[in-house]
């Protein structure tokens, strides 16, 4: 054949290829996805939001002090996490020139890559073992840990995104550089800021290794945080290794409850950054 | 915009203040170790919980070895665990640790063989073989001899153990290694030993899941972890010759000649015990406790809770597959019980 | 410049110094807790392959090989996967495809470590099983696929991780790939070439972005945990099969971190989470550095030059 044929057939075969990727990618997204839903459905029921772990072996029972505990430590971490993040992101806004800002940089890249787990060992030794206590606020140490680099970059990032020229009038007019960040450059950033946040919160609401030994984990209810509490991702790991068909059943459901969470929060993410991407093209 | 978000900041400190407040008024104990006692445990603590709303035992099973290395790292307040603490942990930890049998319990040898429903008999030295990887095929003849009549079939044997360190694996290596003294040599006692062969399973429920997957799986667990999965055991050989099988009667049996010399510091192990209708891989598990703990509220609760355990709370066992403890070992444990400080 | 604007970068500066504490911390934490396993096993600590907490000795060789090949045999399967996914999306997908397309690669990327892990053990590792089970008799004698069919092992363990890894790859292949400036493939399309050459010399152009975003890949497989420890098997052997149970550094981590019963076996443990550490910075570190310097480059070329022909076909 001649060389314009085979080419082209090279070409539609790589075409082909790319395509075709995108599909076997999207398999076990859709197998993944379908599994959680059609067994998660099957035992979530309002006792799952409800109630207490029953003892071993016995049926029934739900996750009731899980679901608190998940959104406890992860209010925790976003305390923690929110404040540092969102001011670092400012210094690397404006003053990102400079060598200093590239190395904070660095270190948010760094930290965003240290294995959670290590971060987990981390913990432990610096809010577990100096209080000879696992804790709620432990978890939310840890968790908050891994939020910080995540908030700051992203607040960074959507800083640079609002025109020069607010900054600008902003400071021609006598504002002091703090006045004009925190009065006029971080509200108009601010739906972009918030979606990150919730990002970054839907991100560590889903982790385990951290978890496990600072949060521990908790039979009962307990809003001291101080005290070992229950999270949705360490129940559910302790669900699937044991051997009990009902636990199997919980731990579908709290699968699925995290990736609903998941998903709301991501598609929240986009409709928001699509209705900013529109607010910046018109203003 | 700004005052708004003090005052929900105000707000939300409050709450959590008040949180922790409430959170004090109840008395919440943490403790953790031993997979092998949880179904009994977490029957206990919910039971006990429901008679004293006010006591709050929050136990997390994760092995006997997380229990002791807590317990010395003082990160809970008590352990668990089915192995009893050495010496040198015991010197580690920066109090004296005492030791309480709560209940006797049963590791069996768990299997999962296609087409095969027949109860196994195994003998020592046979378990030993397999986990040793001496003995690969569930055809093997040192099998076949001790179950004339069954059909094994030429699969693999996938052994199955712990992967955490485990008083289970401690009560499993303490038999094999009294009847088998290559098995002593090679690996030897301990809650976690460095297995020749085999697929790790976290904890009693991990090992149990793995075995009912796995087609061809031989693992070990705790009695109840057979009965409530109806998961396929086989009895073993005792002392006297037996082919015996796990159950309440036979487990006490085991302990019978161990309760007349119970040493002080009730630290006594009960494998492959002399005698007729003993279980030979039976054990007591002990409740781990500092003799003088910080937190007296915590350790009056404490004791309480075990006083009831140790008389009312053992008309669970028998459901459960546990045997409770004889009266004689009740006696002295209730007289070292007063060791304890609570106050 | 005015006192107070002093004042707030001087404050703005000590919350970003923390980002930076956090690192030093985190490195220095783990070396002082490791001391005692450091000090005691040295180099040896890489090469041996005995994990005793009986006798003592701990050898972390098992674990280095686990997380090595289960992350080599993931990037292996999810790179080609992922820059086909980069590809389609940046140059050749329909425009109304695109933003639900890049929604999924993220919400991929979303699902939590422990959902896969779930998923894991209930249907891939009883699928692989089958799949083993069916391999005839001859294969079976190779190395490669040698030892019984448990399901659970390193191919669980791979591919896991593949799928767990192609989000990652794919979505920084694509911003790469945007950075490249349009006049390469605008020349190479004027040319005469095909949609497979003019790509190819845009993936070309890219190709330090690219490897970059591999490597990013790869440090994200080194480190992930929960979904590995669910379906790798737990056993710290050396082994070339794929059928094998094995182990990685952050599977045994989790696995025994809590019940390490003397303080020789903690320093070992958290020795392993050392070298995790001092692995995974280079790793990301170098694959930043990478792309760094690929988008720099290209934003430098975006400005009008007349541009080089580019080697087309």
């Amino acid at each position: 054949m001649s060389r314009t044929t085979r080419r082209k057939i090279l070409s539609s075969a790589f075409v082909a290829f790319c395509a075709g990727s995108v599909i076997v990618a999207l398999v076990p997204l859709g197998f993944i996805l379908f599994f959680v839903i059609t067994q998660g459905i099957r035992a979530l029921n309002v006792a799952f939001f409800v109630h207490m772990p029953k003892p071993v072996g016995e049926p029934g029972g739900g996750m009731a002090n899980a679901i608190v505990g998940t959104l406890m430590v992860s209010g925790l971490a976003a305390l923690m996490a929110v404040p540092i993040g969102v001011v670092s992101g400012v210094y690397m806004s404006e003053y990102g020139g400079t060598k200093f800002a590239s190395v904070i940089r660095f270190a948010a890249d760094t930290l965003n890559g240290v294995p959670s787990i290590v971060i987990g060992v981390f913990a432990y030794g610096v809010a577990v073992l100096p209080f000879k206590q696992f804790s709620a606020l432990a978890g939310g140490f840890a968790l908050g840990v891994m939020m910080i680099p995540i908030i700051a970059r992203t607040t960074e990032e959507l800083l640079l995104l609002v025109p020069g020229a607010m900054r600008e009038g902003a400071l021609a007019l006598g504002a002091t550089r703090a006045s004009a960040v925190f009065s006029v450059v971080l509200p108009a950033a601010l739906p972009g800021i918030v979606t990150g946040i919730v990002l970054a919160l839907a991100r560590i609401a889903g982790e385990t290794a951290p978890l496990l030994f600072t949060s521990f984990n908790n039979r009962f209810f307990t809003t001291d945080l101080r005290q070992p509490i229950a999270t949705m991702t360490v129940q559910v790991f302790t669900y699937a290794i044991s051997p009990y068909d009902d636990w199997h059943r919980q731990a579908w459901a709290g699968a699925l409850v995290l990736v609903v969470i998941v998903l709301v929060c991501s598609l929240l993410a986009r409709v928001a950054t699509r209705r900013l991407e529109r607010m910046h093209a018109r203003g | 915009m700004r005052s708004s978000t003090s005052r929900s900041i105000v707000a939300a400190a409050l709450v959590a203040a008040l949180g922790a407040t409430l959170g004090a008024q109840r008395i919440q104990i943490n403790g953790a170790g031993a997979t092998f006692p949880n179904p009994i445990y977490s029957k206990w603590f919910d039971e006990y919980n429901k008679a004293h709303p006010n006591v709050a035992i929050n136990y997390q099973s994760v092995g006997s070895g997380a229990g002791i290395r807590q317990i010395q790292a003082q990160t809970v307040f008590f352990g668990a665990s089915d192995g009893p603490m050495t010496n040198e942990q015991l010197q580690q930890a920066p109090g004296k640790i005492l030791h309480f049998p709560t209940v006797l319990g049963a590791v069996v040898p768990v299997y999962n063989i296609p087409n095969v429903t027949a109860a196994l008999k195994f003998s020592g030295p046979v378990l030993a073989d397999i986990f040793l990887g001496k003995i690969t095929k569930w055809n093997d003849p040192q099998i076949s001899k001790l179950n004339a009549g069954v059909n094994l079939p030429a699969t693999d044997i996938t052994v199955v153990h712990r992967s955490d360190g485990s008083g289970t694996t401690y009560i499993w290596v303490d038999y094999l290694s009294k009847v088998a003294p290559e098995f002593l040599k090679k690996v030897g006692v301990n809650t976690a030993v460095n297995w020749p062969t085999g697929v790790g399973g976290k904890g009693n429920e991990g090992v149990a899941g793995l075995v009912r997957q796995s087609p061809g799986s031989l693992g070990y667990v705790e009695l109840i972890y057979a009965l409530q999965n109806k998961i396929s055991y086989g009895s073993v050989q005792s002392m006297a010759g037996e082919f015996v099988t796990a159950s309440v009667q036979t487990v006490t049996a085991a302990a019978n000649e161990a309760s007349s010399k119970m040493p002080a510091d009730f630290r006594v192990s009960i494998t492959n015990a002399p005698g007729n209708g003993v279980y030979p891989i039976s054990s007591f598990t002990w409740l781990l406790l500092y003799e003088n703990p910080k937190d007296k509220a915590q350790s009056k609760a404490m004791v309480d809770f075990l006083k009831w355990a140790l008389t009312d709370g053992q008309r669970y066992c028998g459901d459960l597959g546990y045997a409770p403890l004889p009266e004689s070992v009740v006696k002295l444990e209730m007289a070292a019980l007063a060791r304890v400080k609570t106050s | 410049m005015r006192s107070k604007d002093l004042g707030f970068r001087v404050a703005t500066g000590a919350f970003a110094l923390v980002l930076v504490a956090l690192v030093c911390a985190i490195g220095f934490e783990l070396a002082r807790q490791s001391m005692a396993s450091i000090q005691k096993f040295g180099f040896n600590f890489w090469r041996t392959d005995v994990w005793d907490p009986v006798a003592g000795q701990f050898g972390a060789l098992p674990f280095i090989w686990g997380t090595l090949y289960s992350s080599i045999l993931a990037l292996a399967i999810a790179t080609p996967i992922a820059l086909g996914i980069a590809v389609f999306i940046a140059e050749l997908c329909p425009a109304a495809l695109r933003q639900p397309l890049v929604f999924l690669t993220e919400l991929l990327a979303a699902i939590p470590s422990i959902v896969y892990g779930l998923w894991g053990i209930f249907v891939l590792v009883p699928a692989i099983r089958a799949f083993e089970t069916s391999i005839p008799g001859a294969l079976r004698q190779l190395p490669l696929f040698s030892g019984p069919p448990l399901g659970v092992g390193m191919l669980s363990a791979a591919l896991i991780l593949a799928v767990m890894v192609i989000p990652f790859t794919s979505s920084v292949s694509r911003e790469v790939l945007k950075s490249v400036p349009a006049a390469q493939r605008e020349g190479a399309y004027a040319l005469g070439a095909t949609r497979f050459e003019a790509i190819r010399a845009a993936l070309y152009y890219a190709r330090t972005g690219i490897v970059g975003a591999v490597m990013l890949g790869f440090g994200r497989a080194l480190g992930e945990t929960m979904a590995v420890t669910m379906v790798i098997g737990n056993n710290p052997r050396v082994s070339l099969s794929l059928f094998a149970p094995q182990y990685t550094m952050a599977a045994v981590i989790a696995n025994e971190f809590t019940e390490a019963a003397d303080e020789l076996y903690l320093a070992a443990l958290v020795e392993i989470g050392l070298v995790l550490f001092i692995i995974t910075l280079v790793v990301n570190s170098l694959s930043r550095l990478l792309i760094w310097s690929m988008t720099r480059s290209a934003v430098v070329l975006q400005t009008p030059e007349p541009t080089e022909t580019p080697a087309a076909a």
